[in-house]
């Protein structure tokens, strides 16, 4: 198992040096001159200009820059933001955990939903429930999911009034950030109907977020079902006489679950796509809405630092559903 | 798929034959599929919208009716004859202007998939054909790109190249290319350890004829489901690079353009919302009906089960 997790952790390594490569030539390829886009619109007499360019060694050979730039990566320094003045990596961790419990919420209303809905499916294989439930399916993996979102803000904040349209709570609530995370915060703060309007901020921008995954989910769950329920050992247990409740419950779904777990996992690069368009619509004070904003403001070291920074914490969390799919199924292991 | 299975008839077959026999045999699985078939029926009336906008459409798309503001359509009240979607809030026909973005869609498709799916087979071919090295540095480069989230990847690409429609095309095949070049690596690492393969190098075939005359026609199958995926998932991320803003540009009637336009009408103008989005709804989901039937009627392990 260590040597697993060593080699697929040394597999890691070019991708990562790759991934950097990609942020640092983005702002190389940028048209314009970088001195002059960061001294903004007033512009710069050419003795600044130089002086800049040496302040941010923009004068040594593009390889050295390279290096320097990953030298201050190992640092923990991934640039100031033009707008803010700020740290770009303090700013993605103020932000981040409203992305996470985004993120969180839909993973558990698509994963409690579509799996059963998978399983039920494959059970009642060609029943009107399978029907429905994979059409379902195949409408919600079709969806725009920024047209989405925009229709139930007209149903359920328009029409019925239900749900606020933007934001993580009511400018009525004001507490202290102990976690960052809306739900546990407000709980923590005991004002009343904090939590409440929390949760009622979060509801719509979930299940927009919850959509395509949640048709991703049910779907492969159902042919996972579907292929190991032809299975010898499936047969085997049924024809001794095993309540059909425990051959689907202990044989099939244990077996089945191995890919699911996988096709899971490995929706966070889905999700962190979905949050650009979700943060967006409902004005999420998110990652995604960091990059968007930051892209139409150009304020590129942000650009750069946040393309870098979700793509490592994607591999990473890719890598901790490899370990797990190893940890589940013995077989992948030898491999 | 192979035509072994015709070699032991006593009967010889001419290649149109057995081309026709595949095709009929195809089209049988196909039909199997009742979704298949109606997303293709949907998907070919696309195809015509798009070819005919021009004689289909009442009016111009992009022409302003100053004194047709936000009219609703015609069966609700304050709907109008002429308008029979209503209008946007500059007075623009919205049937018009939907059964022109029908062209952005399918153009837009039919673009980035061809891109992806040539650079795709080329660079796949290269990696399973020679192997060794060129495998492993090529491979790389695709798992660099896999790892960053798509949308995001062509967000960006598309604020370096700057926004607009040609490339947002180019960013959103760049990133869909990879899948292309794996699938084909794949398929061509298990075609060339095949005995026809080694016979046709016996014979005398170079290498640039092994990889495209001998090896790539058996290794399409995976690549046309691919590519039916690919071209439904980029009329999606196109449109979603149109709503924000870095797509096709104003007044350009792509419908992920026009959501983005309505979204400040959402409580009032419920018409120039839901419209939209129903269409690229439609076209996405149609196109993967045809792409699970495809699949169905093209992967051989699932036909007889």
């Amino acid at each position: 198992m260590v040597r697993f997790i060593l080699s697929k952790l040394l597999y890691l390594v070019p991708t990562f040096l790759g991934i950097t490569i990609i942020a640092f030539s983005f702002v190389r390829i940028l048209p314009g001159d970088p001195v002059l886009l960061m001294a903004g619109e007033r512009g710069v007499t050419p003795e600044r200009h130089a002086e800049l360019s040496a302040q941010l060694g923009y004068d040594k050979p593009v390889v050295m820059q390279y290096f320097d730039f990953l030298g201050r990566l190992m640092q923990g320094d991934f640039g100031n933001s033009l707008v803010t003045k700020k740290p770009v990596l303090a700013e993605f961790l103020t932000l981040f955990p409203a992305t996470v419990e985004l993120g969180f919420c839909a993973i558990v209303i698509a994963t409690l939903i579509g799996v059963p809905v998978g399983v039920l499916a494959a059970i009642r294989r060609g029943s009107w429930f399978d029907q429905i439930s994979m059409t379902a399916a195949l409408v919600g993996f079709s969806m725009p999911i920024f047209w989405w979102g925009l229709l139930l803000i007209i149903l359920f904040s328009g029409i019925l009034g239900w749900t606020p349209v933007s934001g993580r709570i009511s400018l009525l609530y004001f507490f202290p950030n102990v976690t960052g995370f809306m739900l546990i915060d407000s709980l923590l703060s005991g004002q009343e109907g904090a939590f409440a309007s929390a949760l009622s901020h979060l509801v719509l921008p979930s299940i927009v977020l919850a959509t395509i995954p949640l048709a991703v989910i049910a779907r492969q769950t159902r042919s996972a079902m579907l292929e190991v329920m032809g299975e010898d050992y499936v047969r085997t247990a049924r024809a001794k006489g095993m309540p059909p409740f425990r051959v689907i419950g202990i044989h099939a779904l244990r077996n089945a679950m191995i890919p699911v777990v996988t096709t899971i996992g490995l929706q966070i690069g889905v999700l962190m796509a979905g949050a650009i368009l979700t943060e967006t619509i409902f004005s999420w004070p998110g990652i995604g809405k960091w990059m968007i904003d930051s892209i139409s403001r150009r304020d590129y070291p942000v650009v750069q630092s946040g393309l870098l920074l979700i793509a490592a914490l994607v591999m990473v969390v890719n890598l901790i559903v490899d370990l797990t799919y190893g940890l589940i199924n013995p077989r992948i292991r030898v491999k | 798929m192979s035509d072994t299975s015709n070699l032991a008839a006593p009967v010889r077959l001419s290649d149109a034959a057995i081309r026709r026999r595949m095709l009929a045999e195809f089209w049988f699985y196909f039909r199997q599929n009742r979704g298949a078939v109606g997303g293709l029926v949907v998907f070919v009336l696309l195809v015509l919208v798009a070819v005919f906008a021009s004689l289909l459409a009442p009016h111009d798309p992009t022409a302003q009716y100053r004194d047709a503001l936000l009219v609703p359509p015609v069966w609700q009240e304050g709907g109008r004859e002429g308008f029979l979607l209503g209008t946007d809030a500059v007075g623009r026909d919205i049937l018009s202007r939907l059964l022109f973005g029908a062209q952005y869609s399918l153009f837009i498709g039919i673009v980035v998939v061809s891109i992806a799916l040539v650079g795709g087979i080329v660079i796949g071919l290269l990696a399973g054909f020679f192997g060794g090295w060129v495998d492993t540095v090529i491979m790389r480069v695709m798992d660099v790109i896999l790892a960053f989230p798509s949308l995001l990847l062509a967000l960006v690409l598309v604020a370096v190249l700057g926004p607009g429609l040609t490339n947002a095309m180019i960013a959103i095949a760049i990133v869909y290319q990879p899948h292309f070049a794996r699938l084909t690596r794949a398929a061509v690492m298990s075609e060339m350890k095949r005995e026809y393969v080694t016979a046709a190098r016996v014979a005398g075939a170079g290498n640039l004829r092994l990889m495209f005359r001998t090896i790539l026609p058996n290794c399409l199958a995976p690549l046309i489901v691919q590519a039916t995926l690919s071209f439904s998932s980029a009329v999606l991320d196109s449109a979603a690079l149109g709503f924000l803003g870095m797509g096709a540009q104003p007044p350009a009637p792509e419908w992920g353009t026009m959501l983005a336009e309505a979204r400040e009408f959402i409580l009032r103008a419920w018409w120039v919302v839901t419209l939209p989005g129903l269409a690229i709804l439609v076209s996405v989901l149609a196109i993967n009906l045809m792409g699970d039937g495809l699949r169905d009627a093209l992967d051989p392990k699932l036909k007889r089960s």
